[in-house]
């Protein structure tokens, strides 16, 4: 794919593309070239390499205690491994993927490397700030690896009370304390971006010239800076519980076990979106690329993030119709969470009208943008299942849930990732990956999704509970069919891996914008510089200045 | 009558009203869910291959008013969802308020077994038996974590708390034997924890009461016991550790470490569970058990007991199975 070029007969304007500065001595990644210039750097552009190395290896420990637990799961009877084997195998799982995957995943490495890109400035408001964060990320994830996969623990990654403070006899405090840390990271991060984007936009970089990529990341750190110290605040006490009976939440010593639940999910339900908008930011910078249209509907869009970053502290209780919340306040949390519905419905169908009319070229991020469209909207709606009352009654706690959650957090979170990862890889290390391989990788990943946990709907509403061991036989059929779509999907994740890690001595030089894209990281050269841009660059006069334009587009600008 | 153990089976059984409109609700949800998705891979499908690259498409702008379909495709779906919000909710209040003249039975949830005590005494392990066409009421509690009450026949659950009591009622007006589970996650036994739920008629469930709820279920609730205290997984023959088999031990001589002989009685049994230190058996078998003094309630000690004196000696030589 050639830098210049016409699309659709419509001639482009030629931004000023420096030509490729991989190898020289300018580029950030071969600036320096020591490990000390690696662990004390406060280039955001290296700090969000060192997250994207470390929470790789976190993902694949994650994947492979999932592994474990779909071996486990191909027999009813729990012949393969104990029950405590199991229940450490599947909270190692959620654990890792959760806190050390999912939260920090698109922020921590895209949102560090391309903020400062996007908006036309010269690193983060707190380079130092930074690094640190990766340090408190770092020490805090180890800690807790080290006590789940040496000592196990078998709580959940959710730790409910009275089971995590009195009756676990697994490693659940050095666990507690490693989760705490880690939500001084997200804090620091949040804080990074807030400032960042309010105070170091390049001079014309208005609010509504921002890419929704930046939108998405704002309200994402908004909710990294409200709610993560609800959770730290939560797991100080549960941690309080366990080691001095202080009884806030065990009734044993006078506590309310139902209290934790409230608290957790005033995180943990915001944490959702944390995972999920800046996976939406992706999907609306890849969008518009591979259609070479501007993004339909900007600044619905762009309020749709602010919009759900802000409904989503107000439907915590969803995930508690049948734990003993009042009936009152379950009624309330249900009809808030239809609310959640408006805000995301903008979002897909207006990526859909991007669509429309566009140019489009099917390259790698653009499959996993389309995949993730429909995984997506199949995930989001069933949650509106989730949310009704009688039906929640019914499904709440099987495999109905498993199978919602891994429609949002795997076919939406990872498929943004990987499909932004394949995007901004020529950018980040200034190579072109095959494309083949990933079009088959992208491929085989959403037939792998789709085969491991679609039968996990139809387990879940044949009444299966999740985080069962064994099972009933009649439910061994569609487990051994969800754990064979598992093994695909394991295929799809390994080929990536082979083939990104050769492109970074084989693969063909990038030029500074393979794919046409629009934005101010498209305007620098692949790898960029080390303080970003030689020279100032022009910020452009609208978002999204494709060569497709709607109409609607100019009725917006005009 | 049993849950089926060999088919594939897409739909689970109904057996009340209530599981029925939750079925019809959900099947109405799932028509409104393709109304609103295939719209959406149909177009993105049609769109990528229509307009791609270098195709010689119209891409004039379409003059689309963007503001009015903004809105449009904010508040249609959003409106529709609403509907099942109200149906949701109207059938989840109606599933909170028991009629005040249903049967109401204590349930107590505890790692990991499940105690059901009915109205008139009987109470039973794990199983339950519940006559049809009368409403029930669930009283239900926890003695540790938090379980919950799982009856998909009839697709409610509800919590079990340690500190105060939850409700689950239904009305079953057909027969049949289902799974009963706990699904709140609760440590180590989580998945066996629960057994089957027999609705019955109500003739059967007096019958119930009177024989089988206080003959055969003793013997029942103490394997139940057995199982959910753990002694099965040391003392079952293909446990991990090798703790001596229980079959066929009562009555039995034991020779103990000191040279004595003893007759496994009630009262030893009973003695060997609450102090298993006491009493060490020859053959340098290692005392590793723990002792379930204050852990285990006397009625329970007692139904374990019951099923010691009722579990047989295997049939040797590799005759066909016997079964207790």
């Amino acid at each position: 794919m050639s830098a210049s070029g016409s699309i659709g007969g419509t001639a482009r304007r030629e931004p000023h593309t420096p030509d490729a500065t991989l190898g020289r001595k300018t580029d950030y990644l071969h600036a320096e070239s020591t490990l000390r210039s690696w662990f004390l750097t406060t280039d955001h552009k290296r700090i969000a390499i060192l997250y994207l190395v470390s929470i790789t290896g976190f993902f694949v420990i994650g994947a492979l205690a999932a592994g474990v637990v779909r071996l486990a799961l191909v027999v009813p009877n729990g012949a393969i491994m104990t029950n405590d084997t199991y229940n450490k195998a599947f909270t190692i799982h959620g654990v890792v993927m959760v806190w050390f995957f999912l939260i920090p995943s698109i922020p921590a490495t895209f949102g560090n490397f391309l903020i400062p890109l996007m908006i036309g400035a010269k690193d983060l408001a707190f380079p130092k700030l930074n690094l640190t964060s990766w340090y408190v990320f770092m020490a805090g994830a180890l800690f807790t690896l080290v006590s789940v996969v040496l000592g196990g623990v078998d709580t959940g990654w959710t730790f409910y009370a009275p089971l995590s403070t009195a009756f676990s006899n697994t490693w659940v405090l050095p666990a507690l304390i490693g989760v705490t840390i880690v939500g001084f990271s997200s804090i620091l991060t949040g804080l990074n971006f807030v400032v960042t984007i309010h105070t170091m936009r390049a001079p014309g970089m208005t609010w509504f010239k921002l890419p929704i990529f930046v939108w998405a990341h704002y309200a994402t750190s908004l909710i990294f800076l409200l709610a993560t110290p609800v959770i730290t605040t939560a797991l100080i006490l549960l941690i309080m519980e366990r080691a001095f009976h202080i009884g806030v939440f065990d009734p044993a010593y006078g506590g309310d076990p139902v209290l934790f639940q409230h608290l957790f999910w005033f995180y943990s339900h915001p944490a959702v979106y944390i995972m999920v908008l800046p996976g939406m930011g992706v999907i609306s910078e890849i969008v518009p690329a591979f259609a070479q249209k501007k993004l339909f509907g900007y600044r619905f869009v762009a309020y749709a993030s602010i919009g759900l970053a802000s409904v989503t502290f107000f439907v915590w209780g969803h995930h508690m119709f049948v734990n003993g919340q009042s009936d009152l306040a379950s009624l309330v949390f249900s009809a808030l969470s239809f609310a959640v519905a408006v805000p995301s419905a903008v979002k897909v169908y207006n990526w859909t009208a991007t669509i429309h009319k566009g140019s489009l070229r099917l390259d790698t991020p653009m499959l996993y943008a389309m995949g993730y469209i429909g995984l997506f909207v199949l995930g989001g709606l069933t949650g509106l299942y989730l949310a009704t009352l009688a039906i929640n009654q019914h499904i709440h706690a099987t495999y109905f849930v498993v199978a919602h959650f891994h429609y949002i957090m795997v076919g939406g979170t990872v498929l943004a990732f990987l499909g932004g990862l394949h995007f901004w890889w020529p950018k980040f290390t200034g190579r072109m990956y095959s494309e083949p391989w990933g079009r088959v990788s992208a491929l085989l990943i959403f037939l792998g999704f789709n085969v491991t946990f679609f039968p996990q709907f139809i387990l879940g509403y044949l009444g299966m509970p999740r985080r069962y061991a064994t099972y009933p036989a009649e439910f061994q059929l569609l487990n051994v069919l969800s754990s064979a779509g598992a093994t695909i999907l394991a295929a799809g994740y390994i080929f990536p891996m082979l083939y990104l890690v050769y492109s970074l001595w084989f693969g063909r030089k990038a030029p500074a914008n393979p794919w046409n894209a629009k934005g101010l990281e498209w305007e620098t050269s692949s790898p960029p510089p080390t303080h970003n841009f030689l020279t100032p660059p022009e910020v452009p006069r609208i978002p999204y200045d494709y060569p497709i334009q709607a109409r609607e587009s100019r009725d917006q600008h005009g | 009558m049993t849950p089926s153990h060999d088919s594939l089976q897409l739909w689970p059984a109904a057996v009340s009203a209530n599981a029925v409109e939750t079925d019809v609700l959900i099947l109405a949800f799932t028509v409104l869910t393709l109304l609103l998705t295939v719209p959406v891979f149909v177009a993105i499908t049609y769109f990528a291959l229509r307009y791609r690259e270098g195709s010689e498409a119209d891409r004039q702008p379409s003059g689309i008013r963007s503001n009015l379909i903004e809105i449009s495709w904010m508040l249609i779906p959003f409106l529709l969802t609403l509907i099942f919000f109200v149906w949701g909710a109207k059938l989840f209040v109606a599933s909170k308020n028991a009629p005040p003249d249903a049967l109401v039975i204590e349930a107590v949830g505890r790692q990991w077994m499940w105690k059901f005590q009915h109205p008139t005494g009987q109470a039973e392990i794990n199983d339950l038996h519940v006559p049809i066409g009368q409403p029930i009421r669930l009283h239900i509690i926890s003695q540790d974590v938090i379980h919950a009450l799982y009856l998909p026949a009839v697709r409610m659950q509800v919590a079990a708390l340690p500190d105060r009591y939850t409700d689950l009622w239904f009305k079953a007006d057909k027969i049949g034997t289902y799974h009963l589970y706990c699904s709140e996650y609760c440590g180590t036994d989580h998945s066996i924890m629960g057994g089957e739920v027999t609705f019955m008629n109500p003739g059967d469930y007096q019958d119930w009461l009177t024989h089988a709820g206080a003959q055969q279920g003793k013997v029942a609730a103490g394997r139940a016991l057995y199982e959910a205290y753990g002694c099965a997984g040391c003392h079952e023959p293909d446990s991990p550790v090798k703790a001596p088999s229980l079959a066929g031990l009562y009555g039995s001589s034991v020779k103990l470490a000191d040279g004595r002989t003893v007759t496994a009685d009630d009262a030893w049994l009973r003695e060997k569970i609450l102090n298993p230190n006491g009493d060490r058996l020859a053959g340098g078998i290692k005392q590793v058990m723990p002792s379930f003094a204050g852990r285990i309630p006397a009625d329970e000690l007692g139904r374990l007991v019951d099923f010691l004196k009722s579990y047989p000696a295997p049939a040797s030589g590799n005759a066909a199975q016997a079964t207790p």
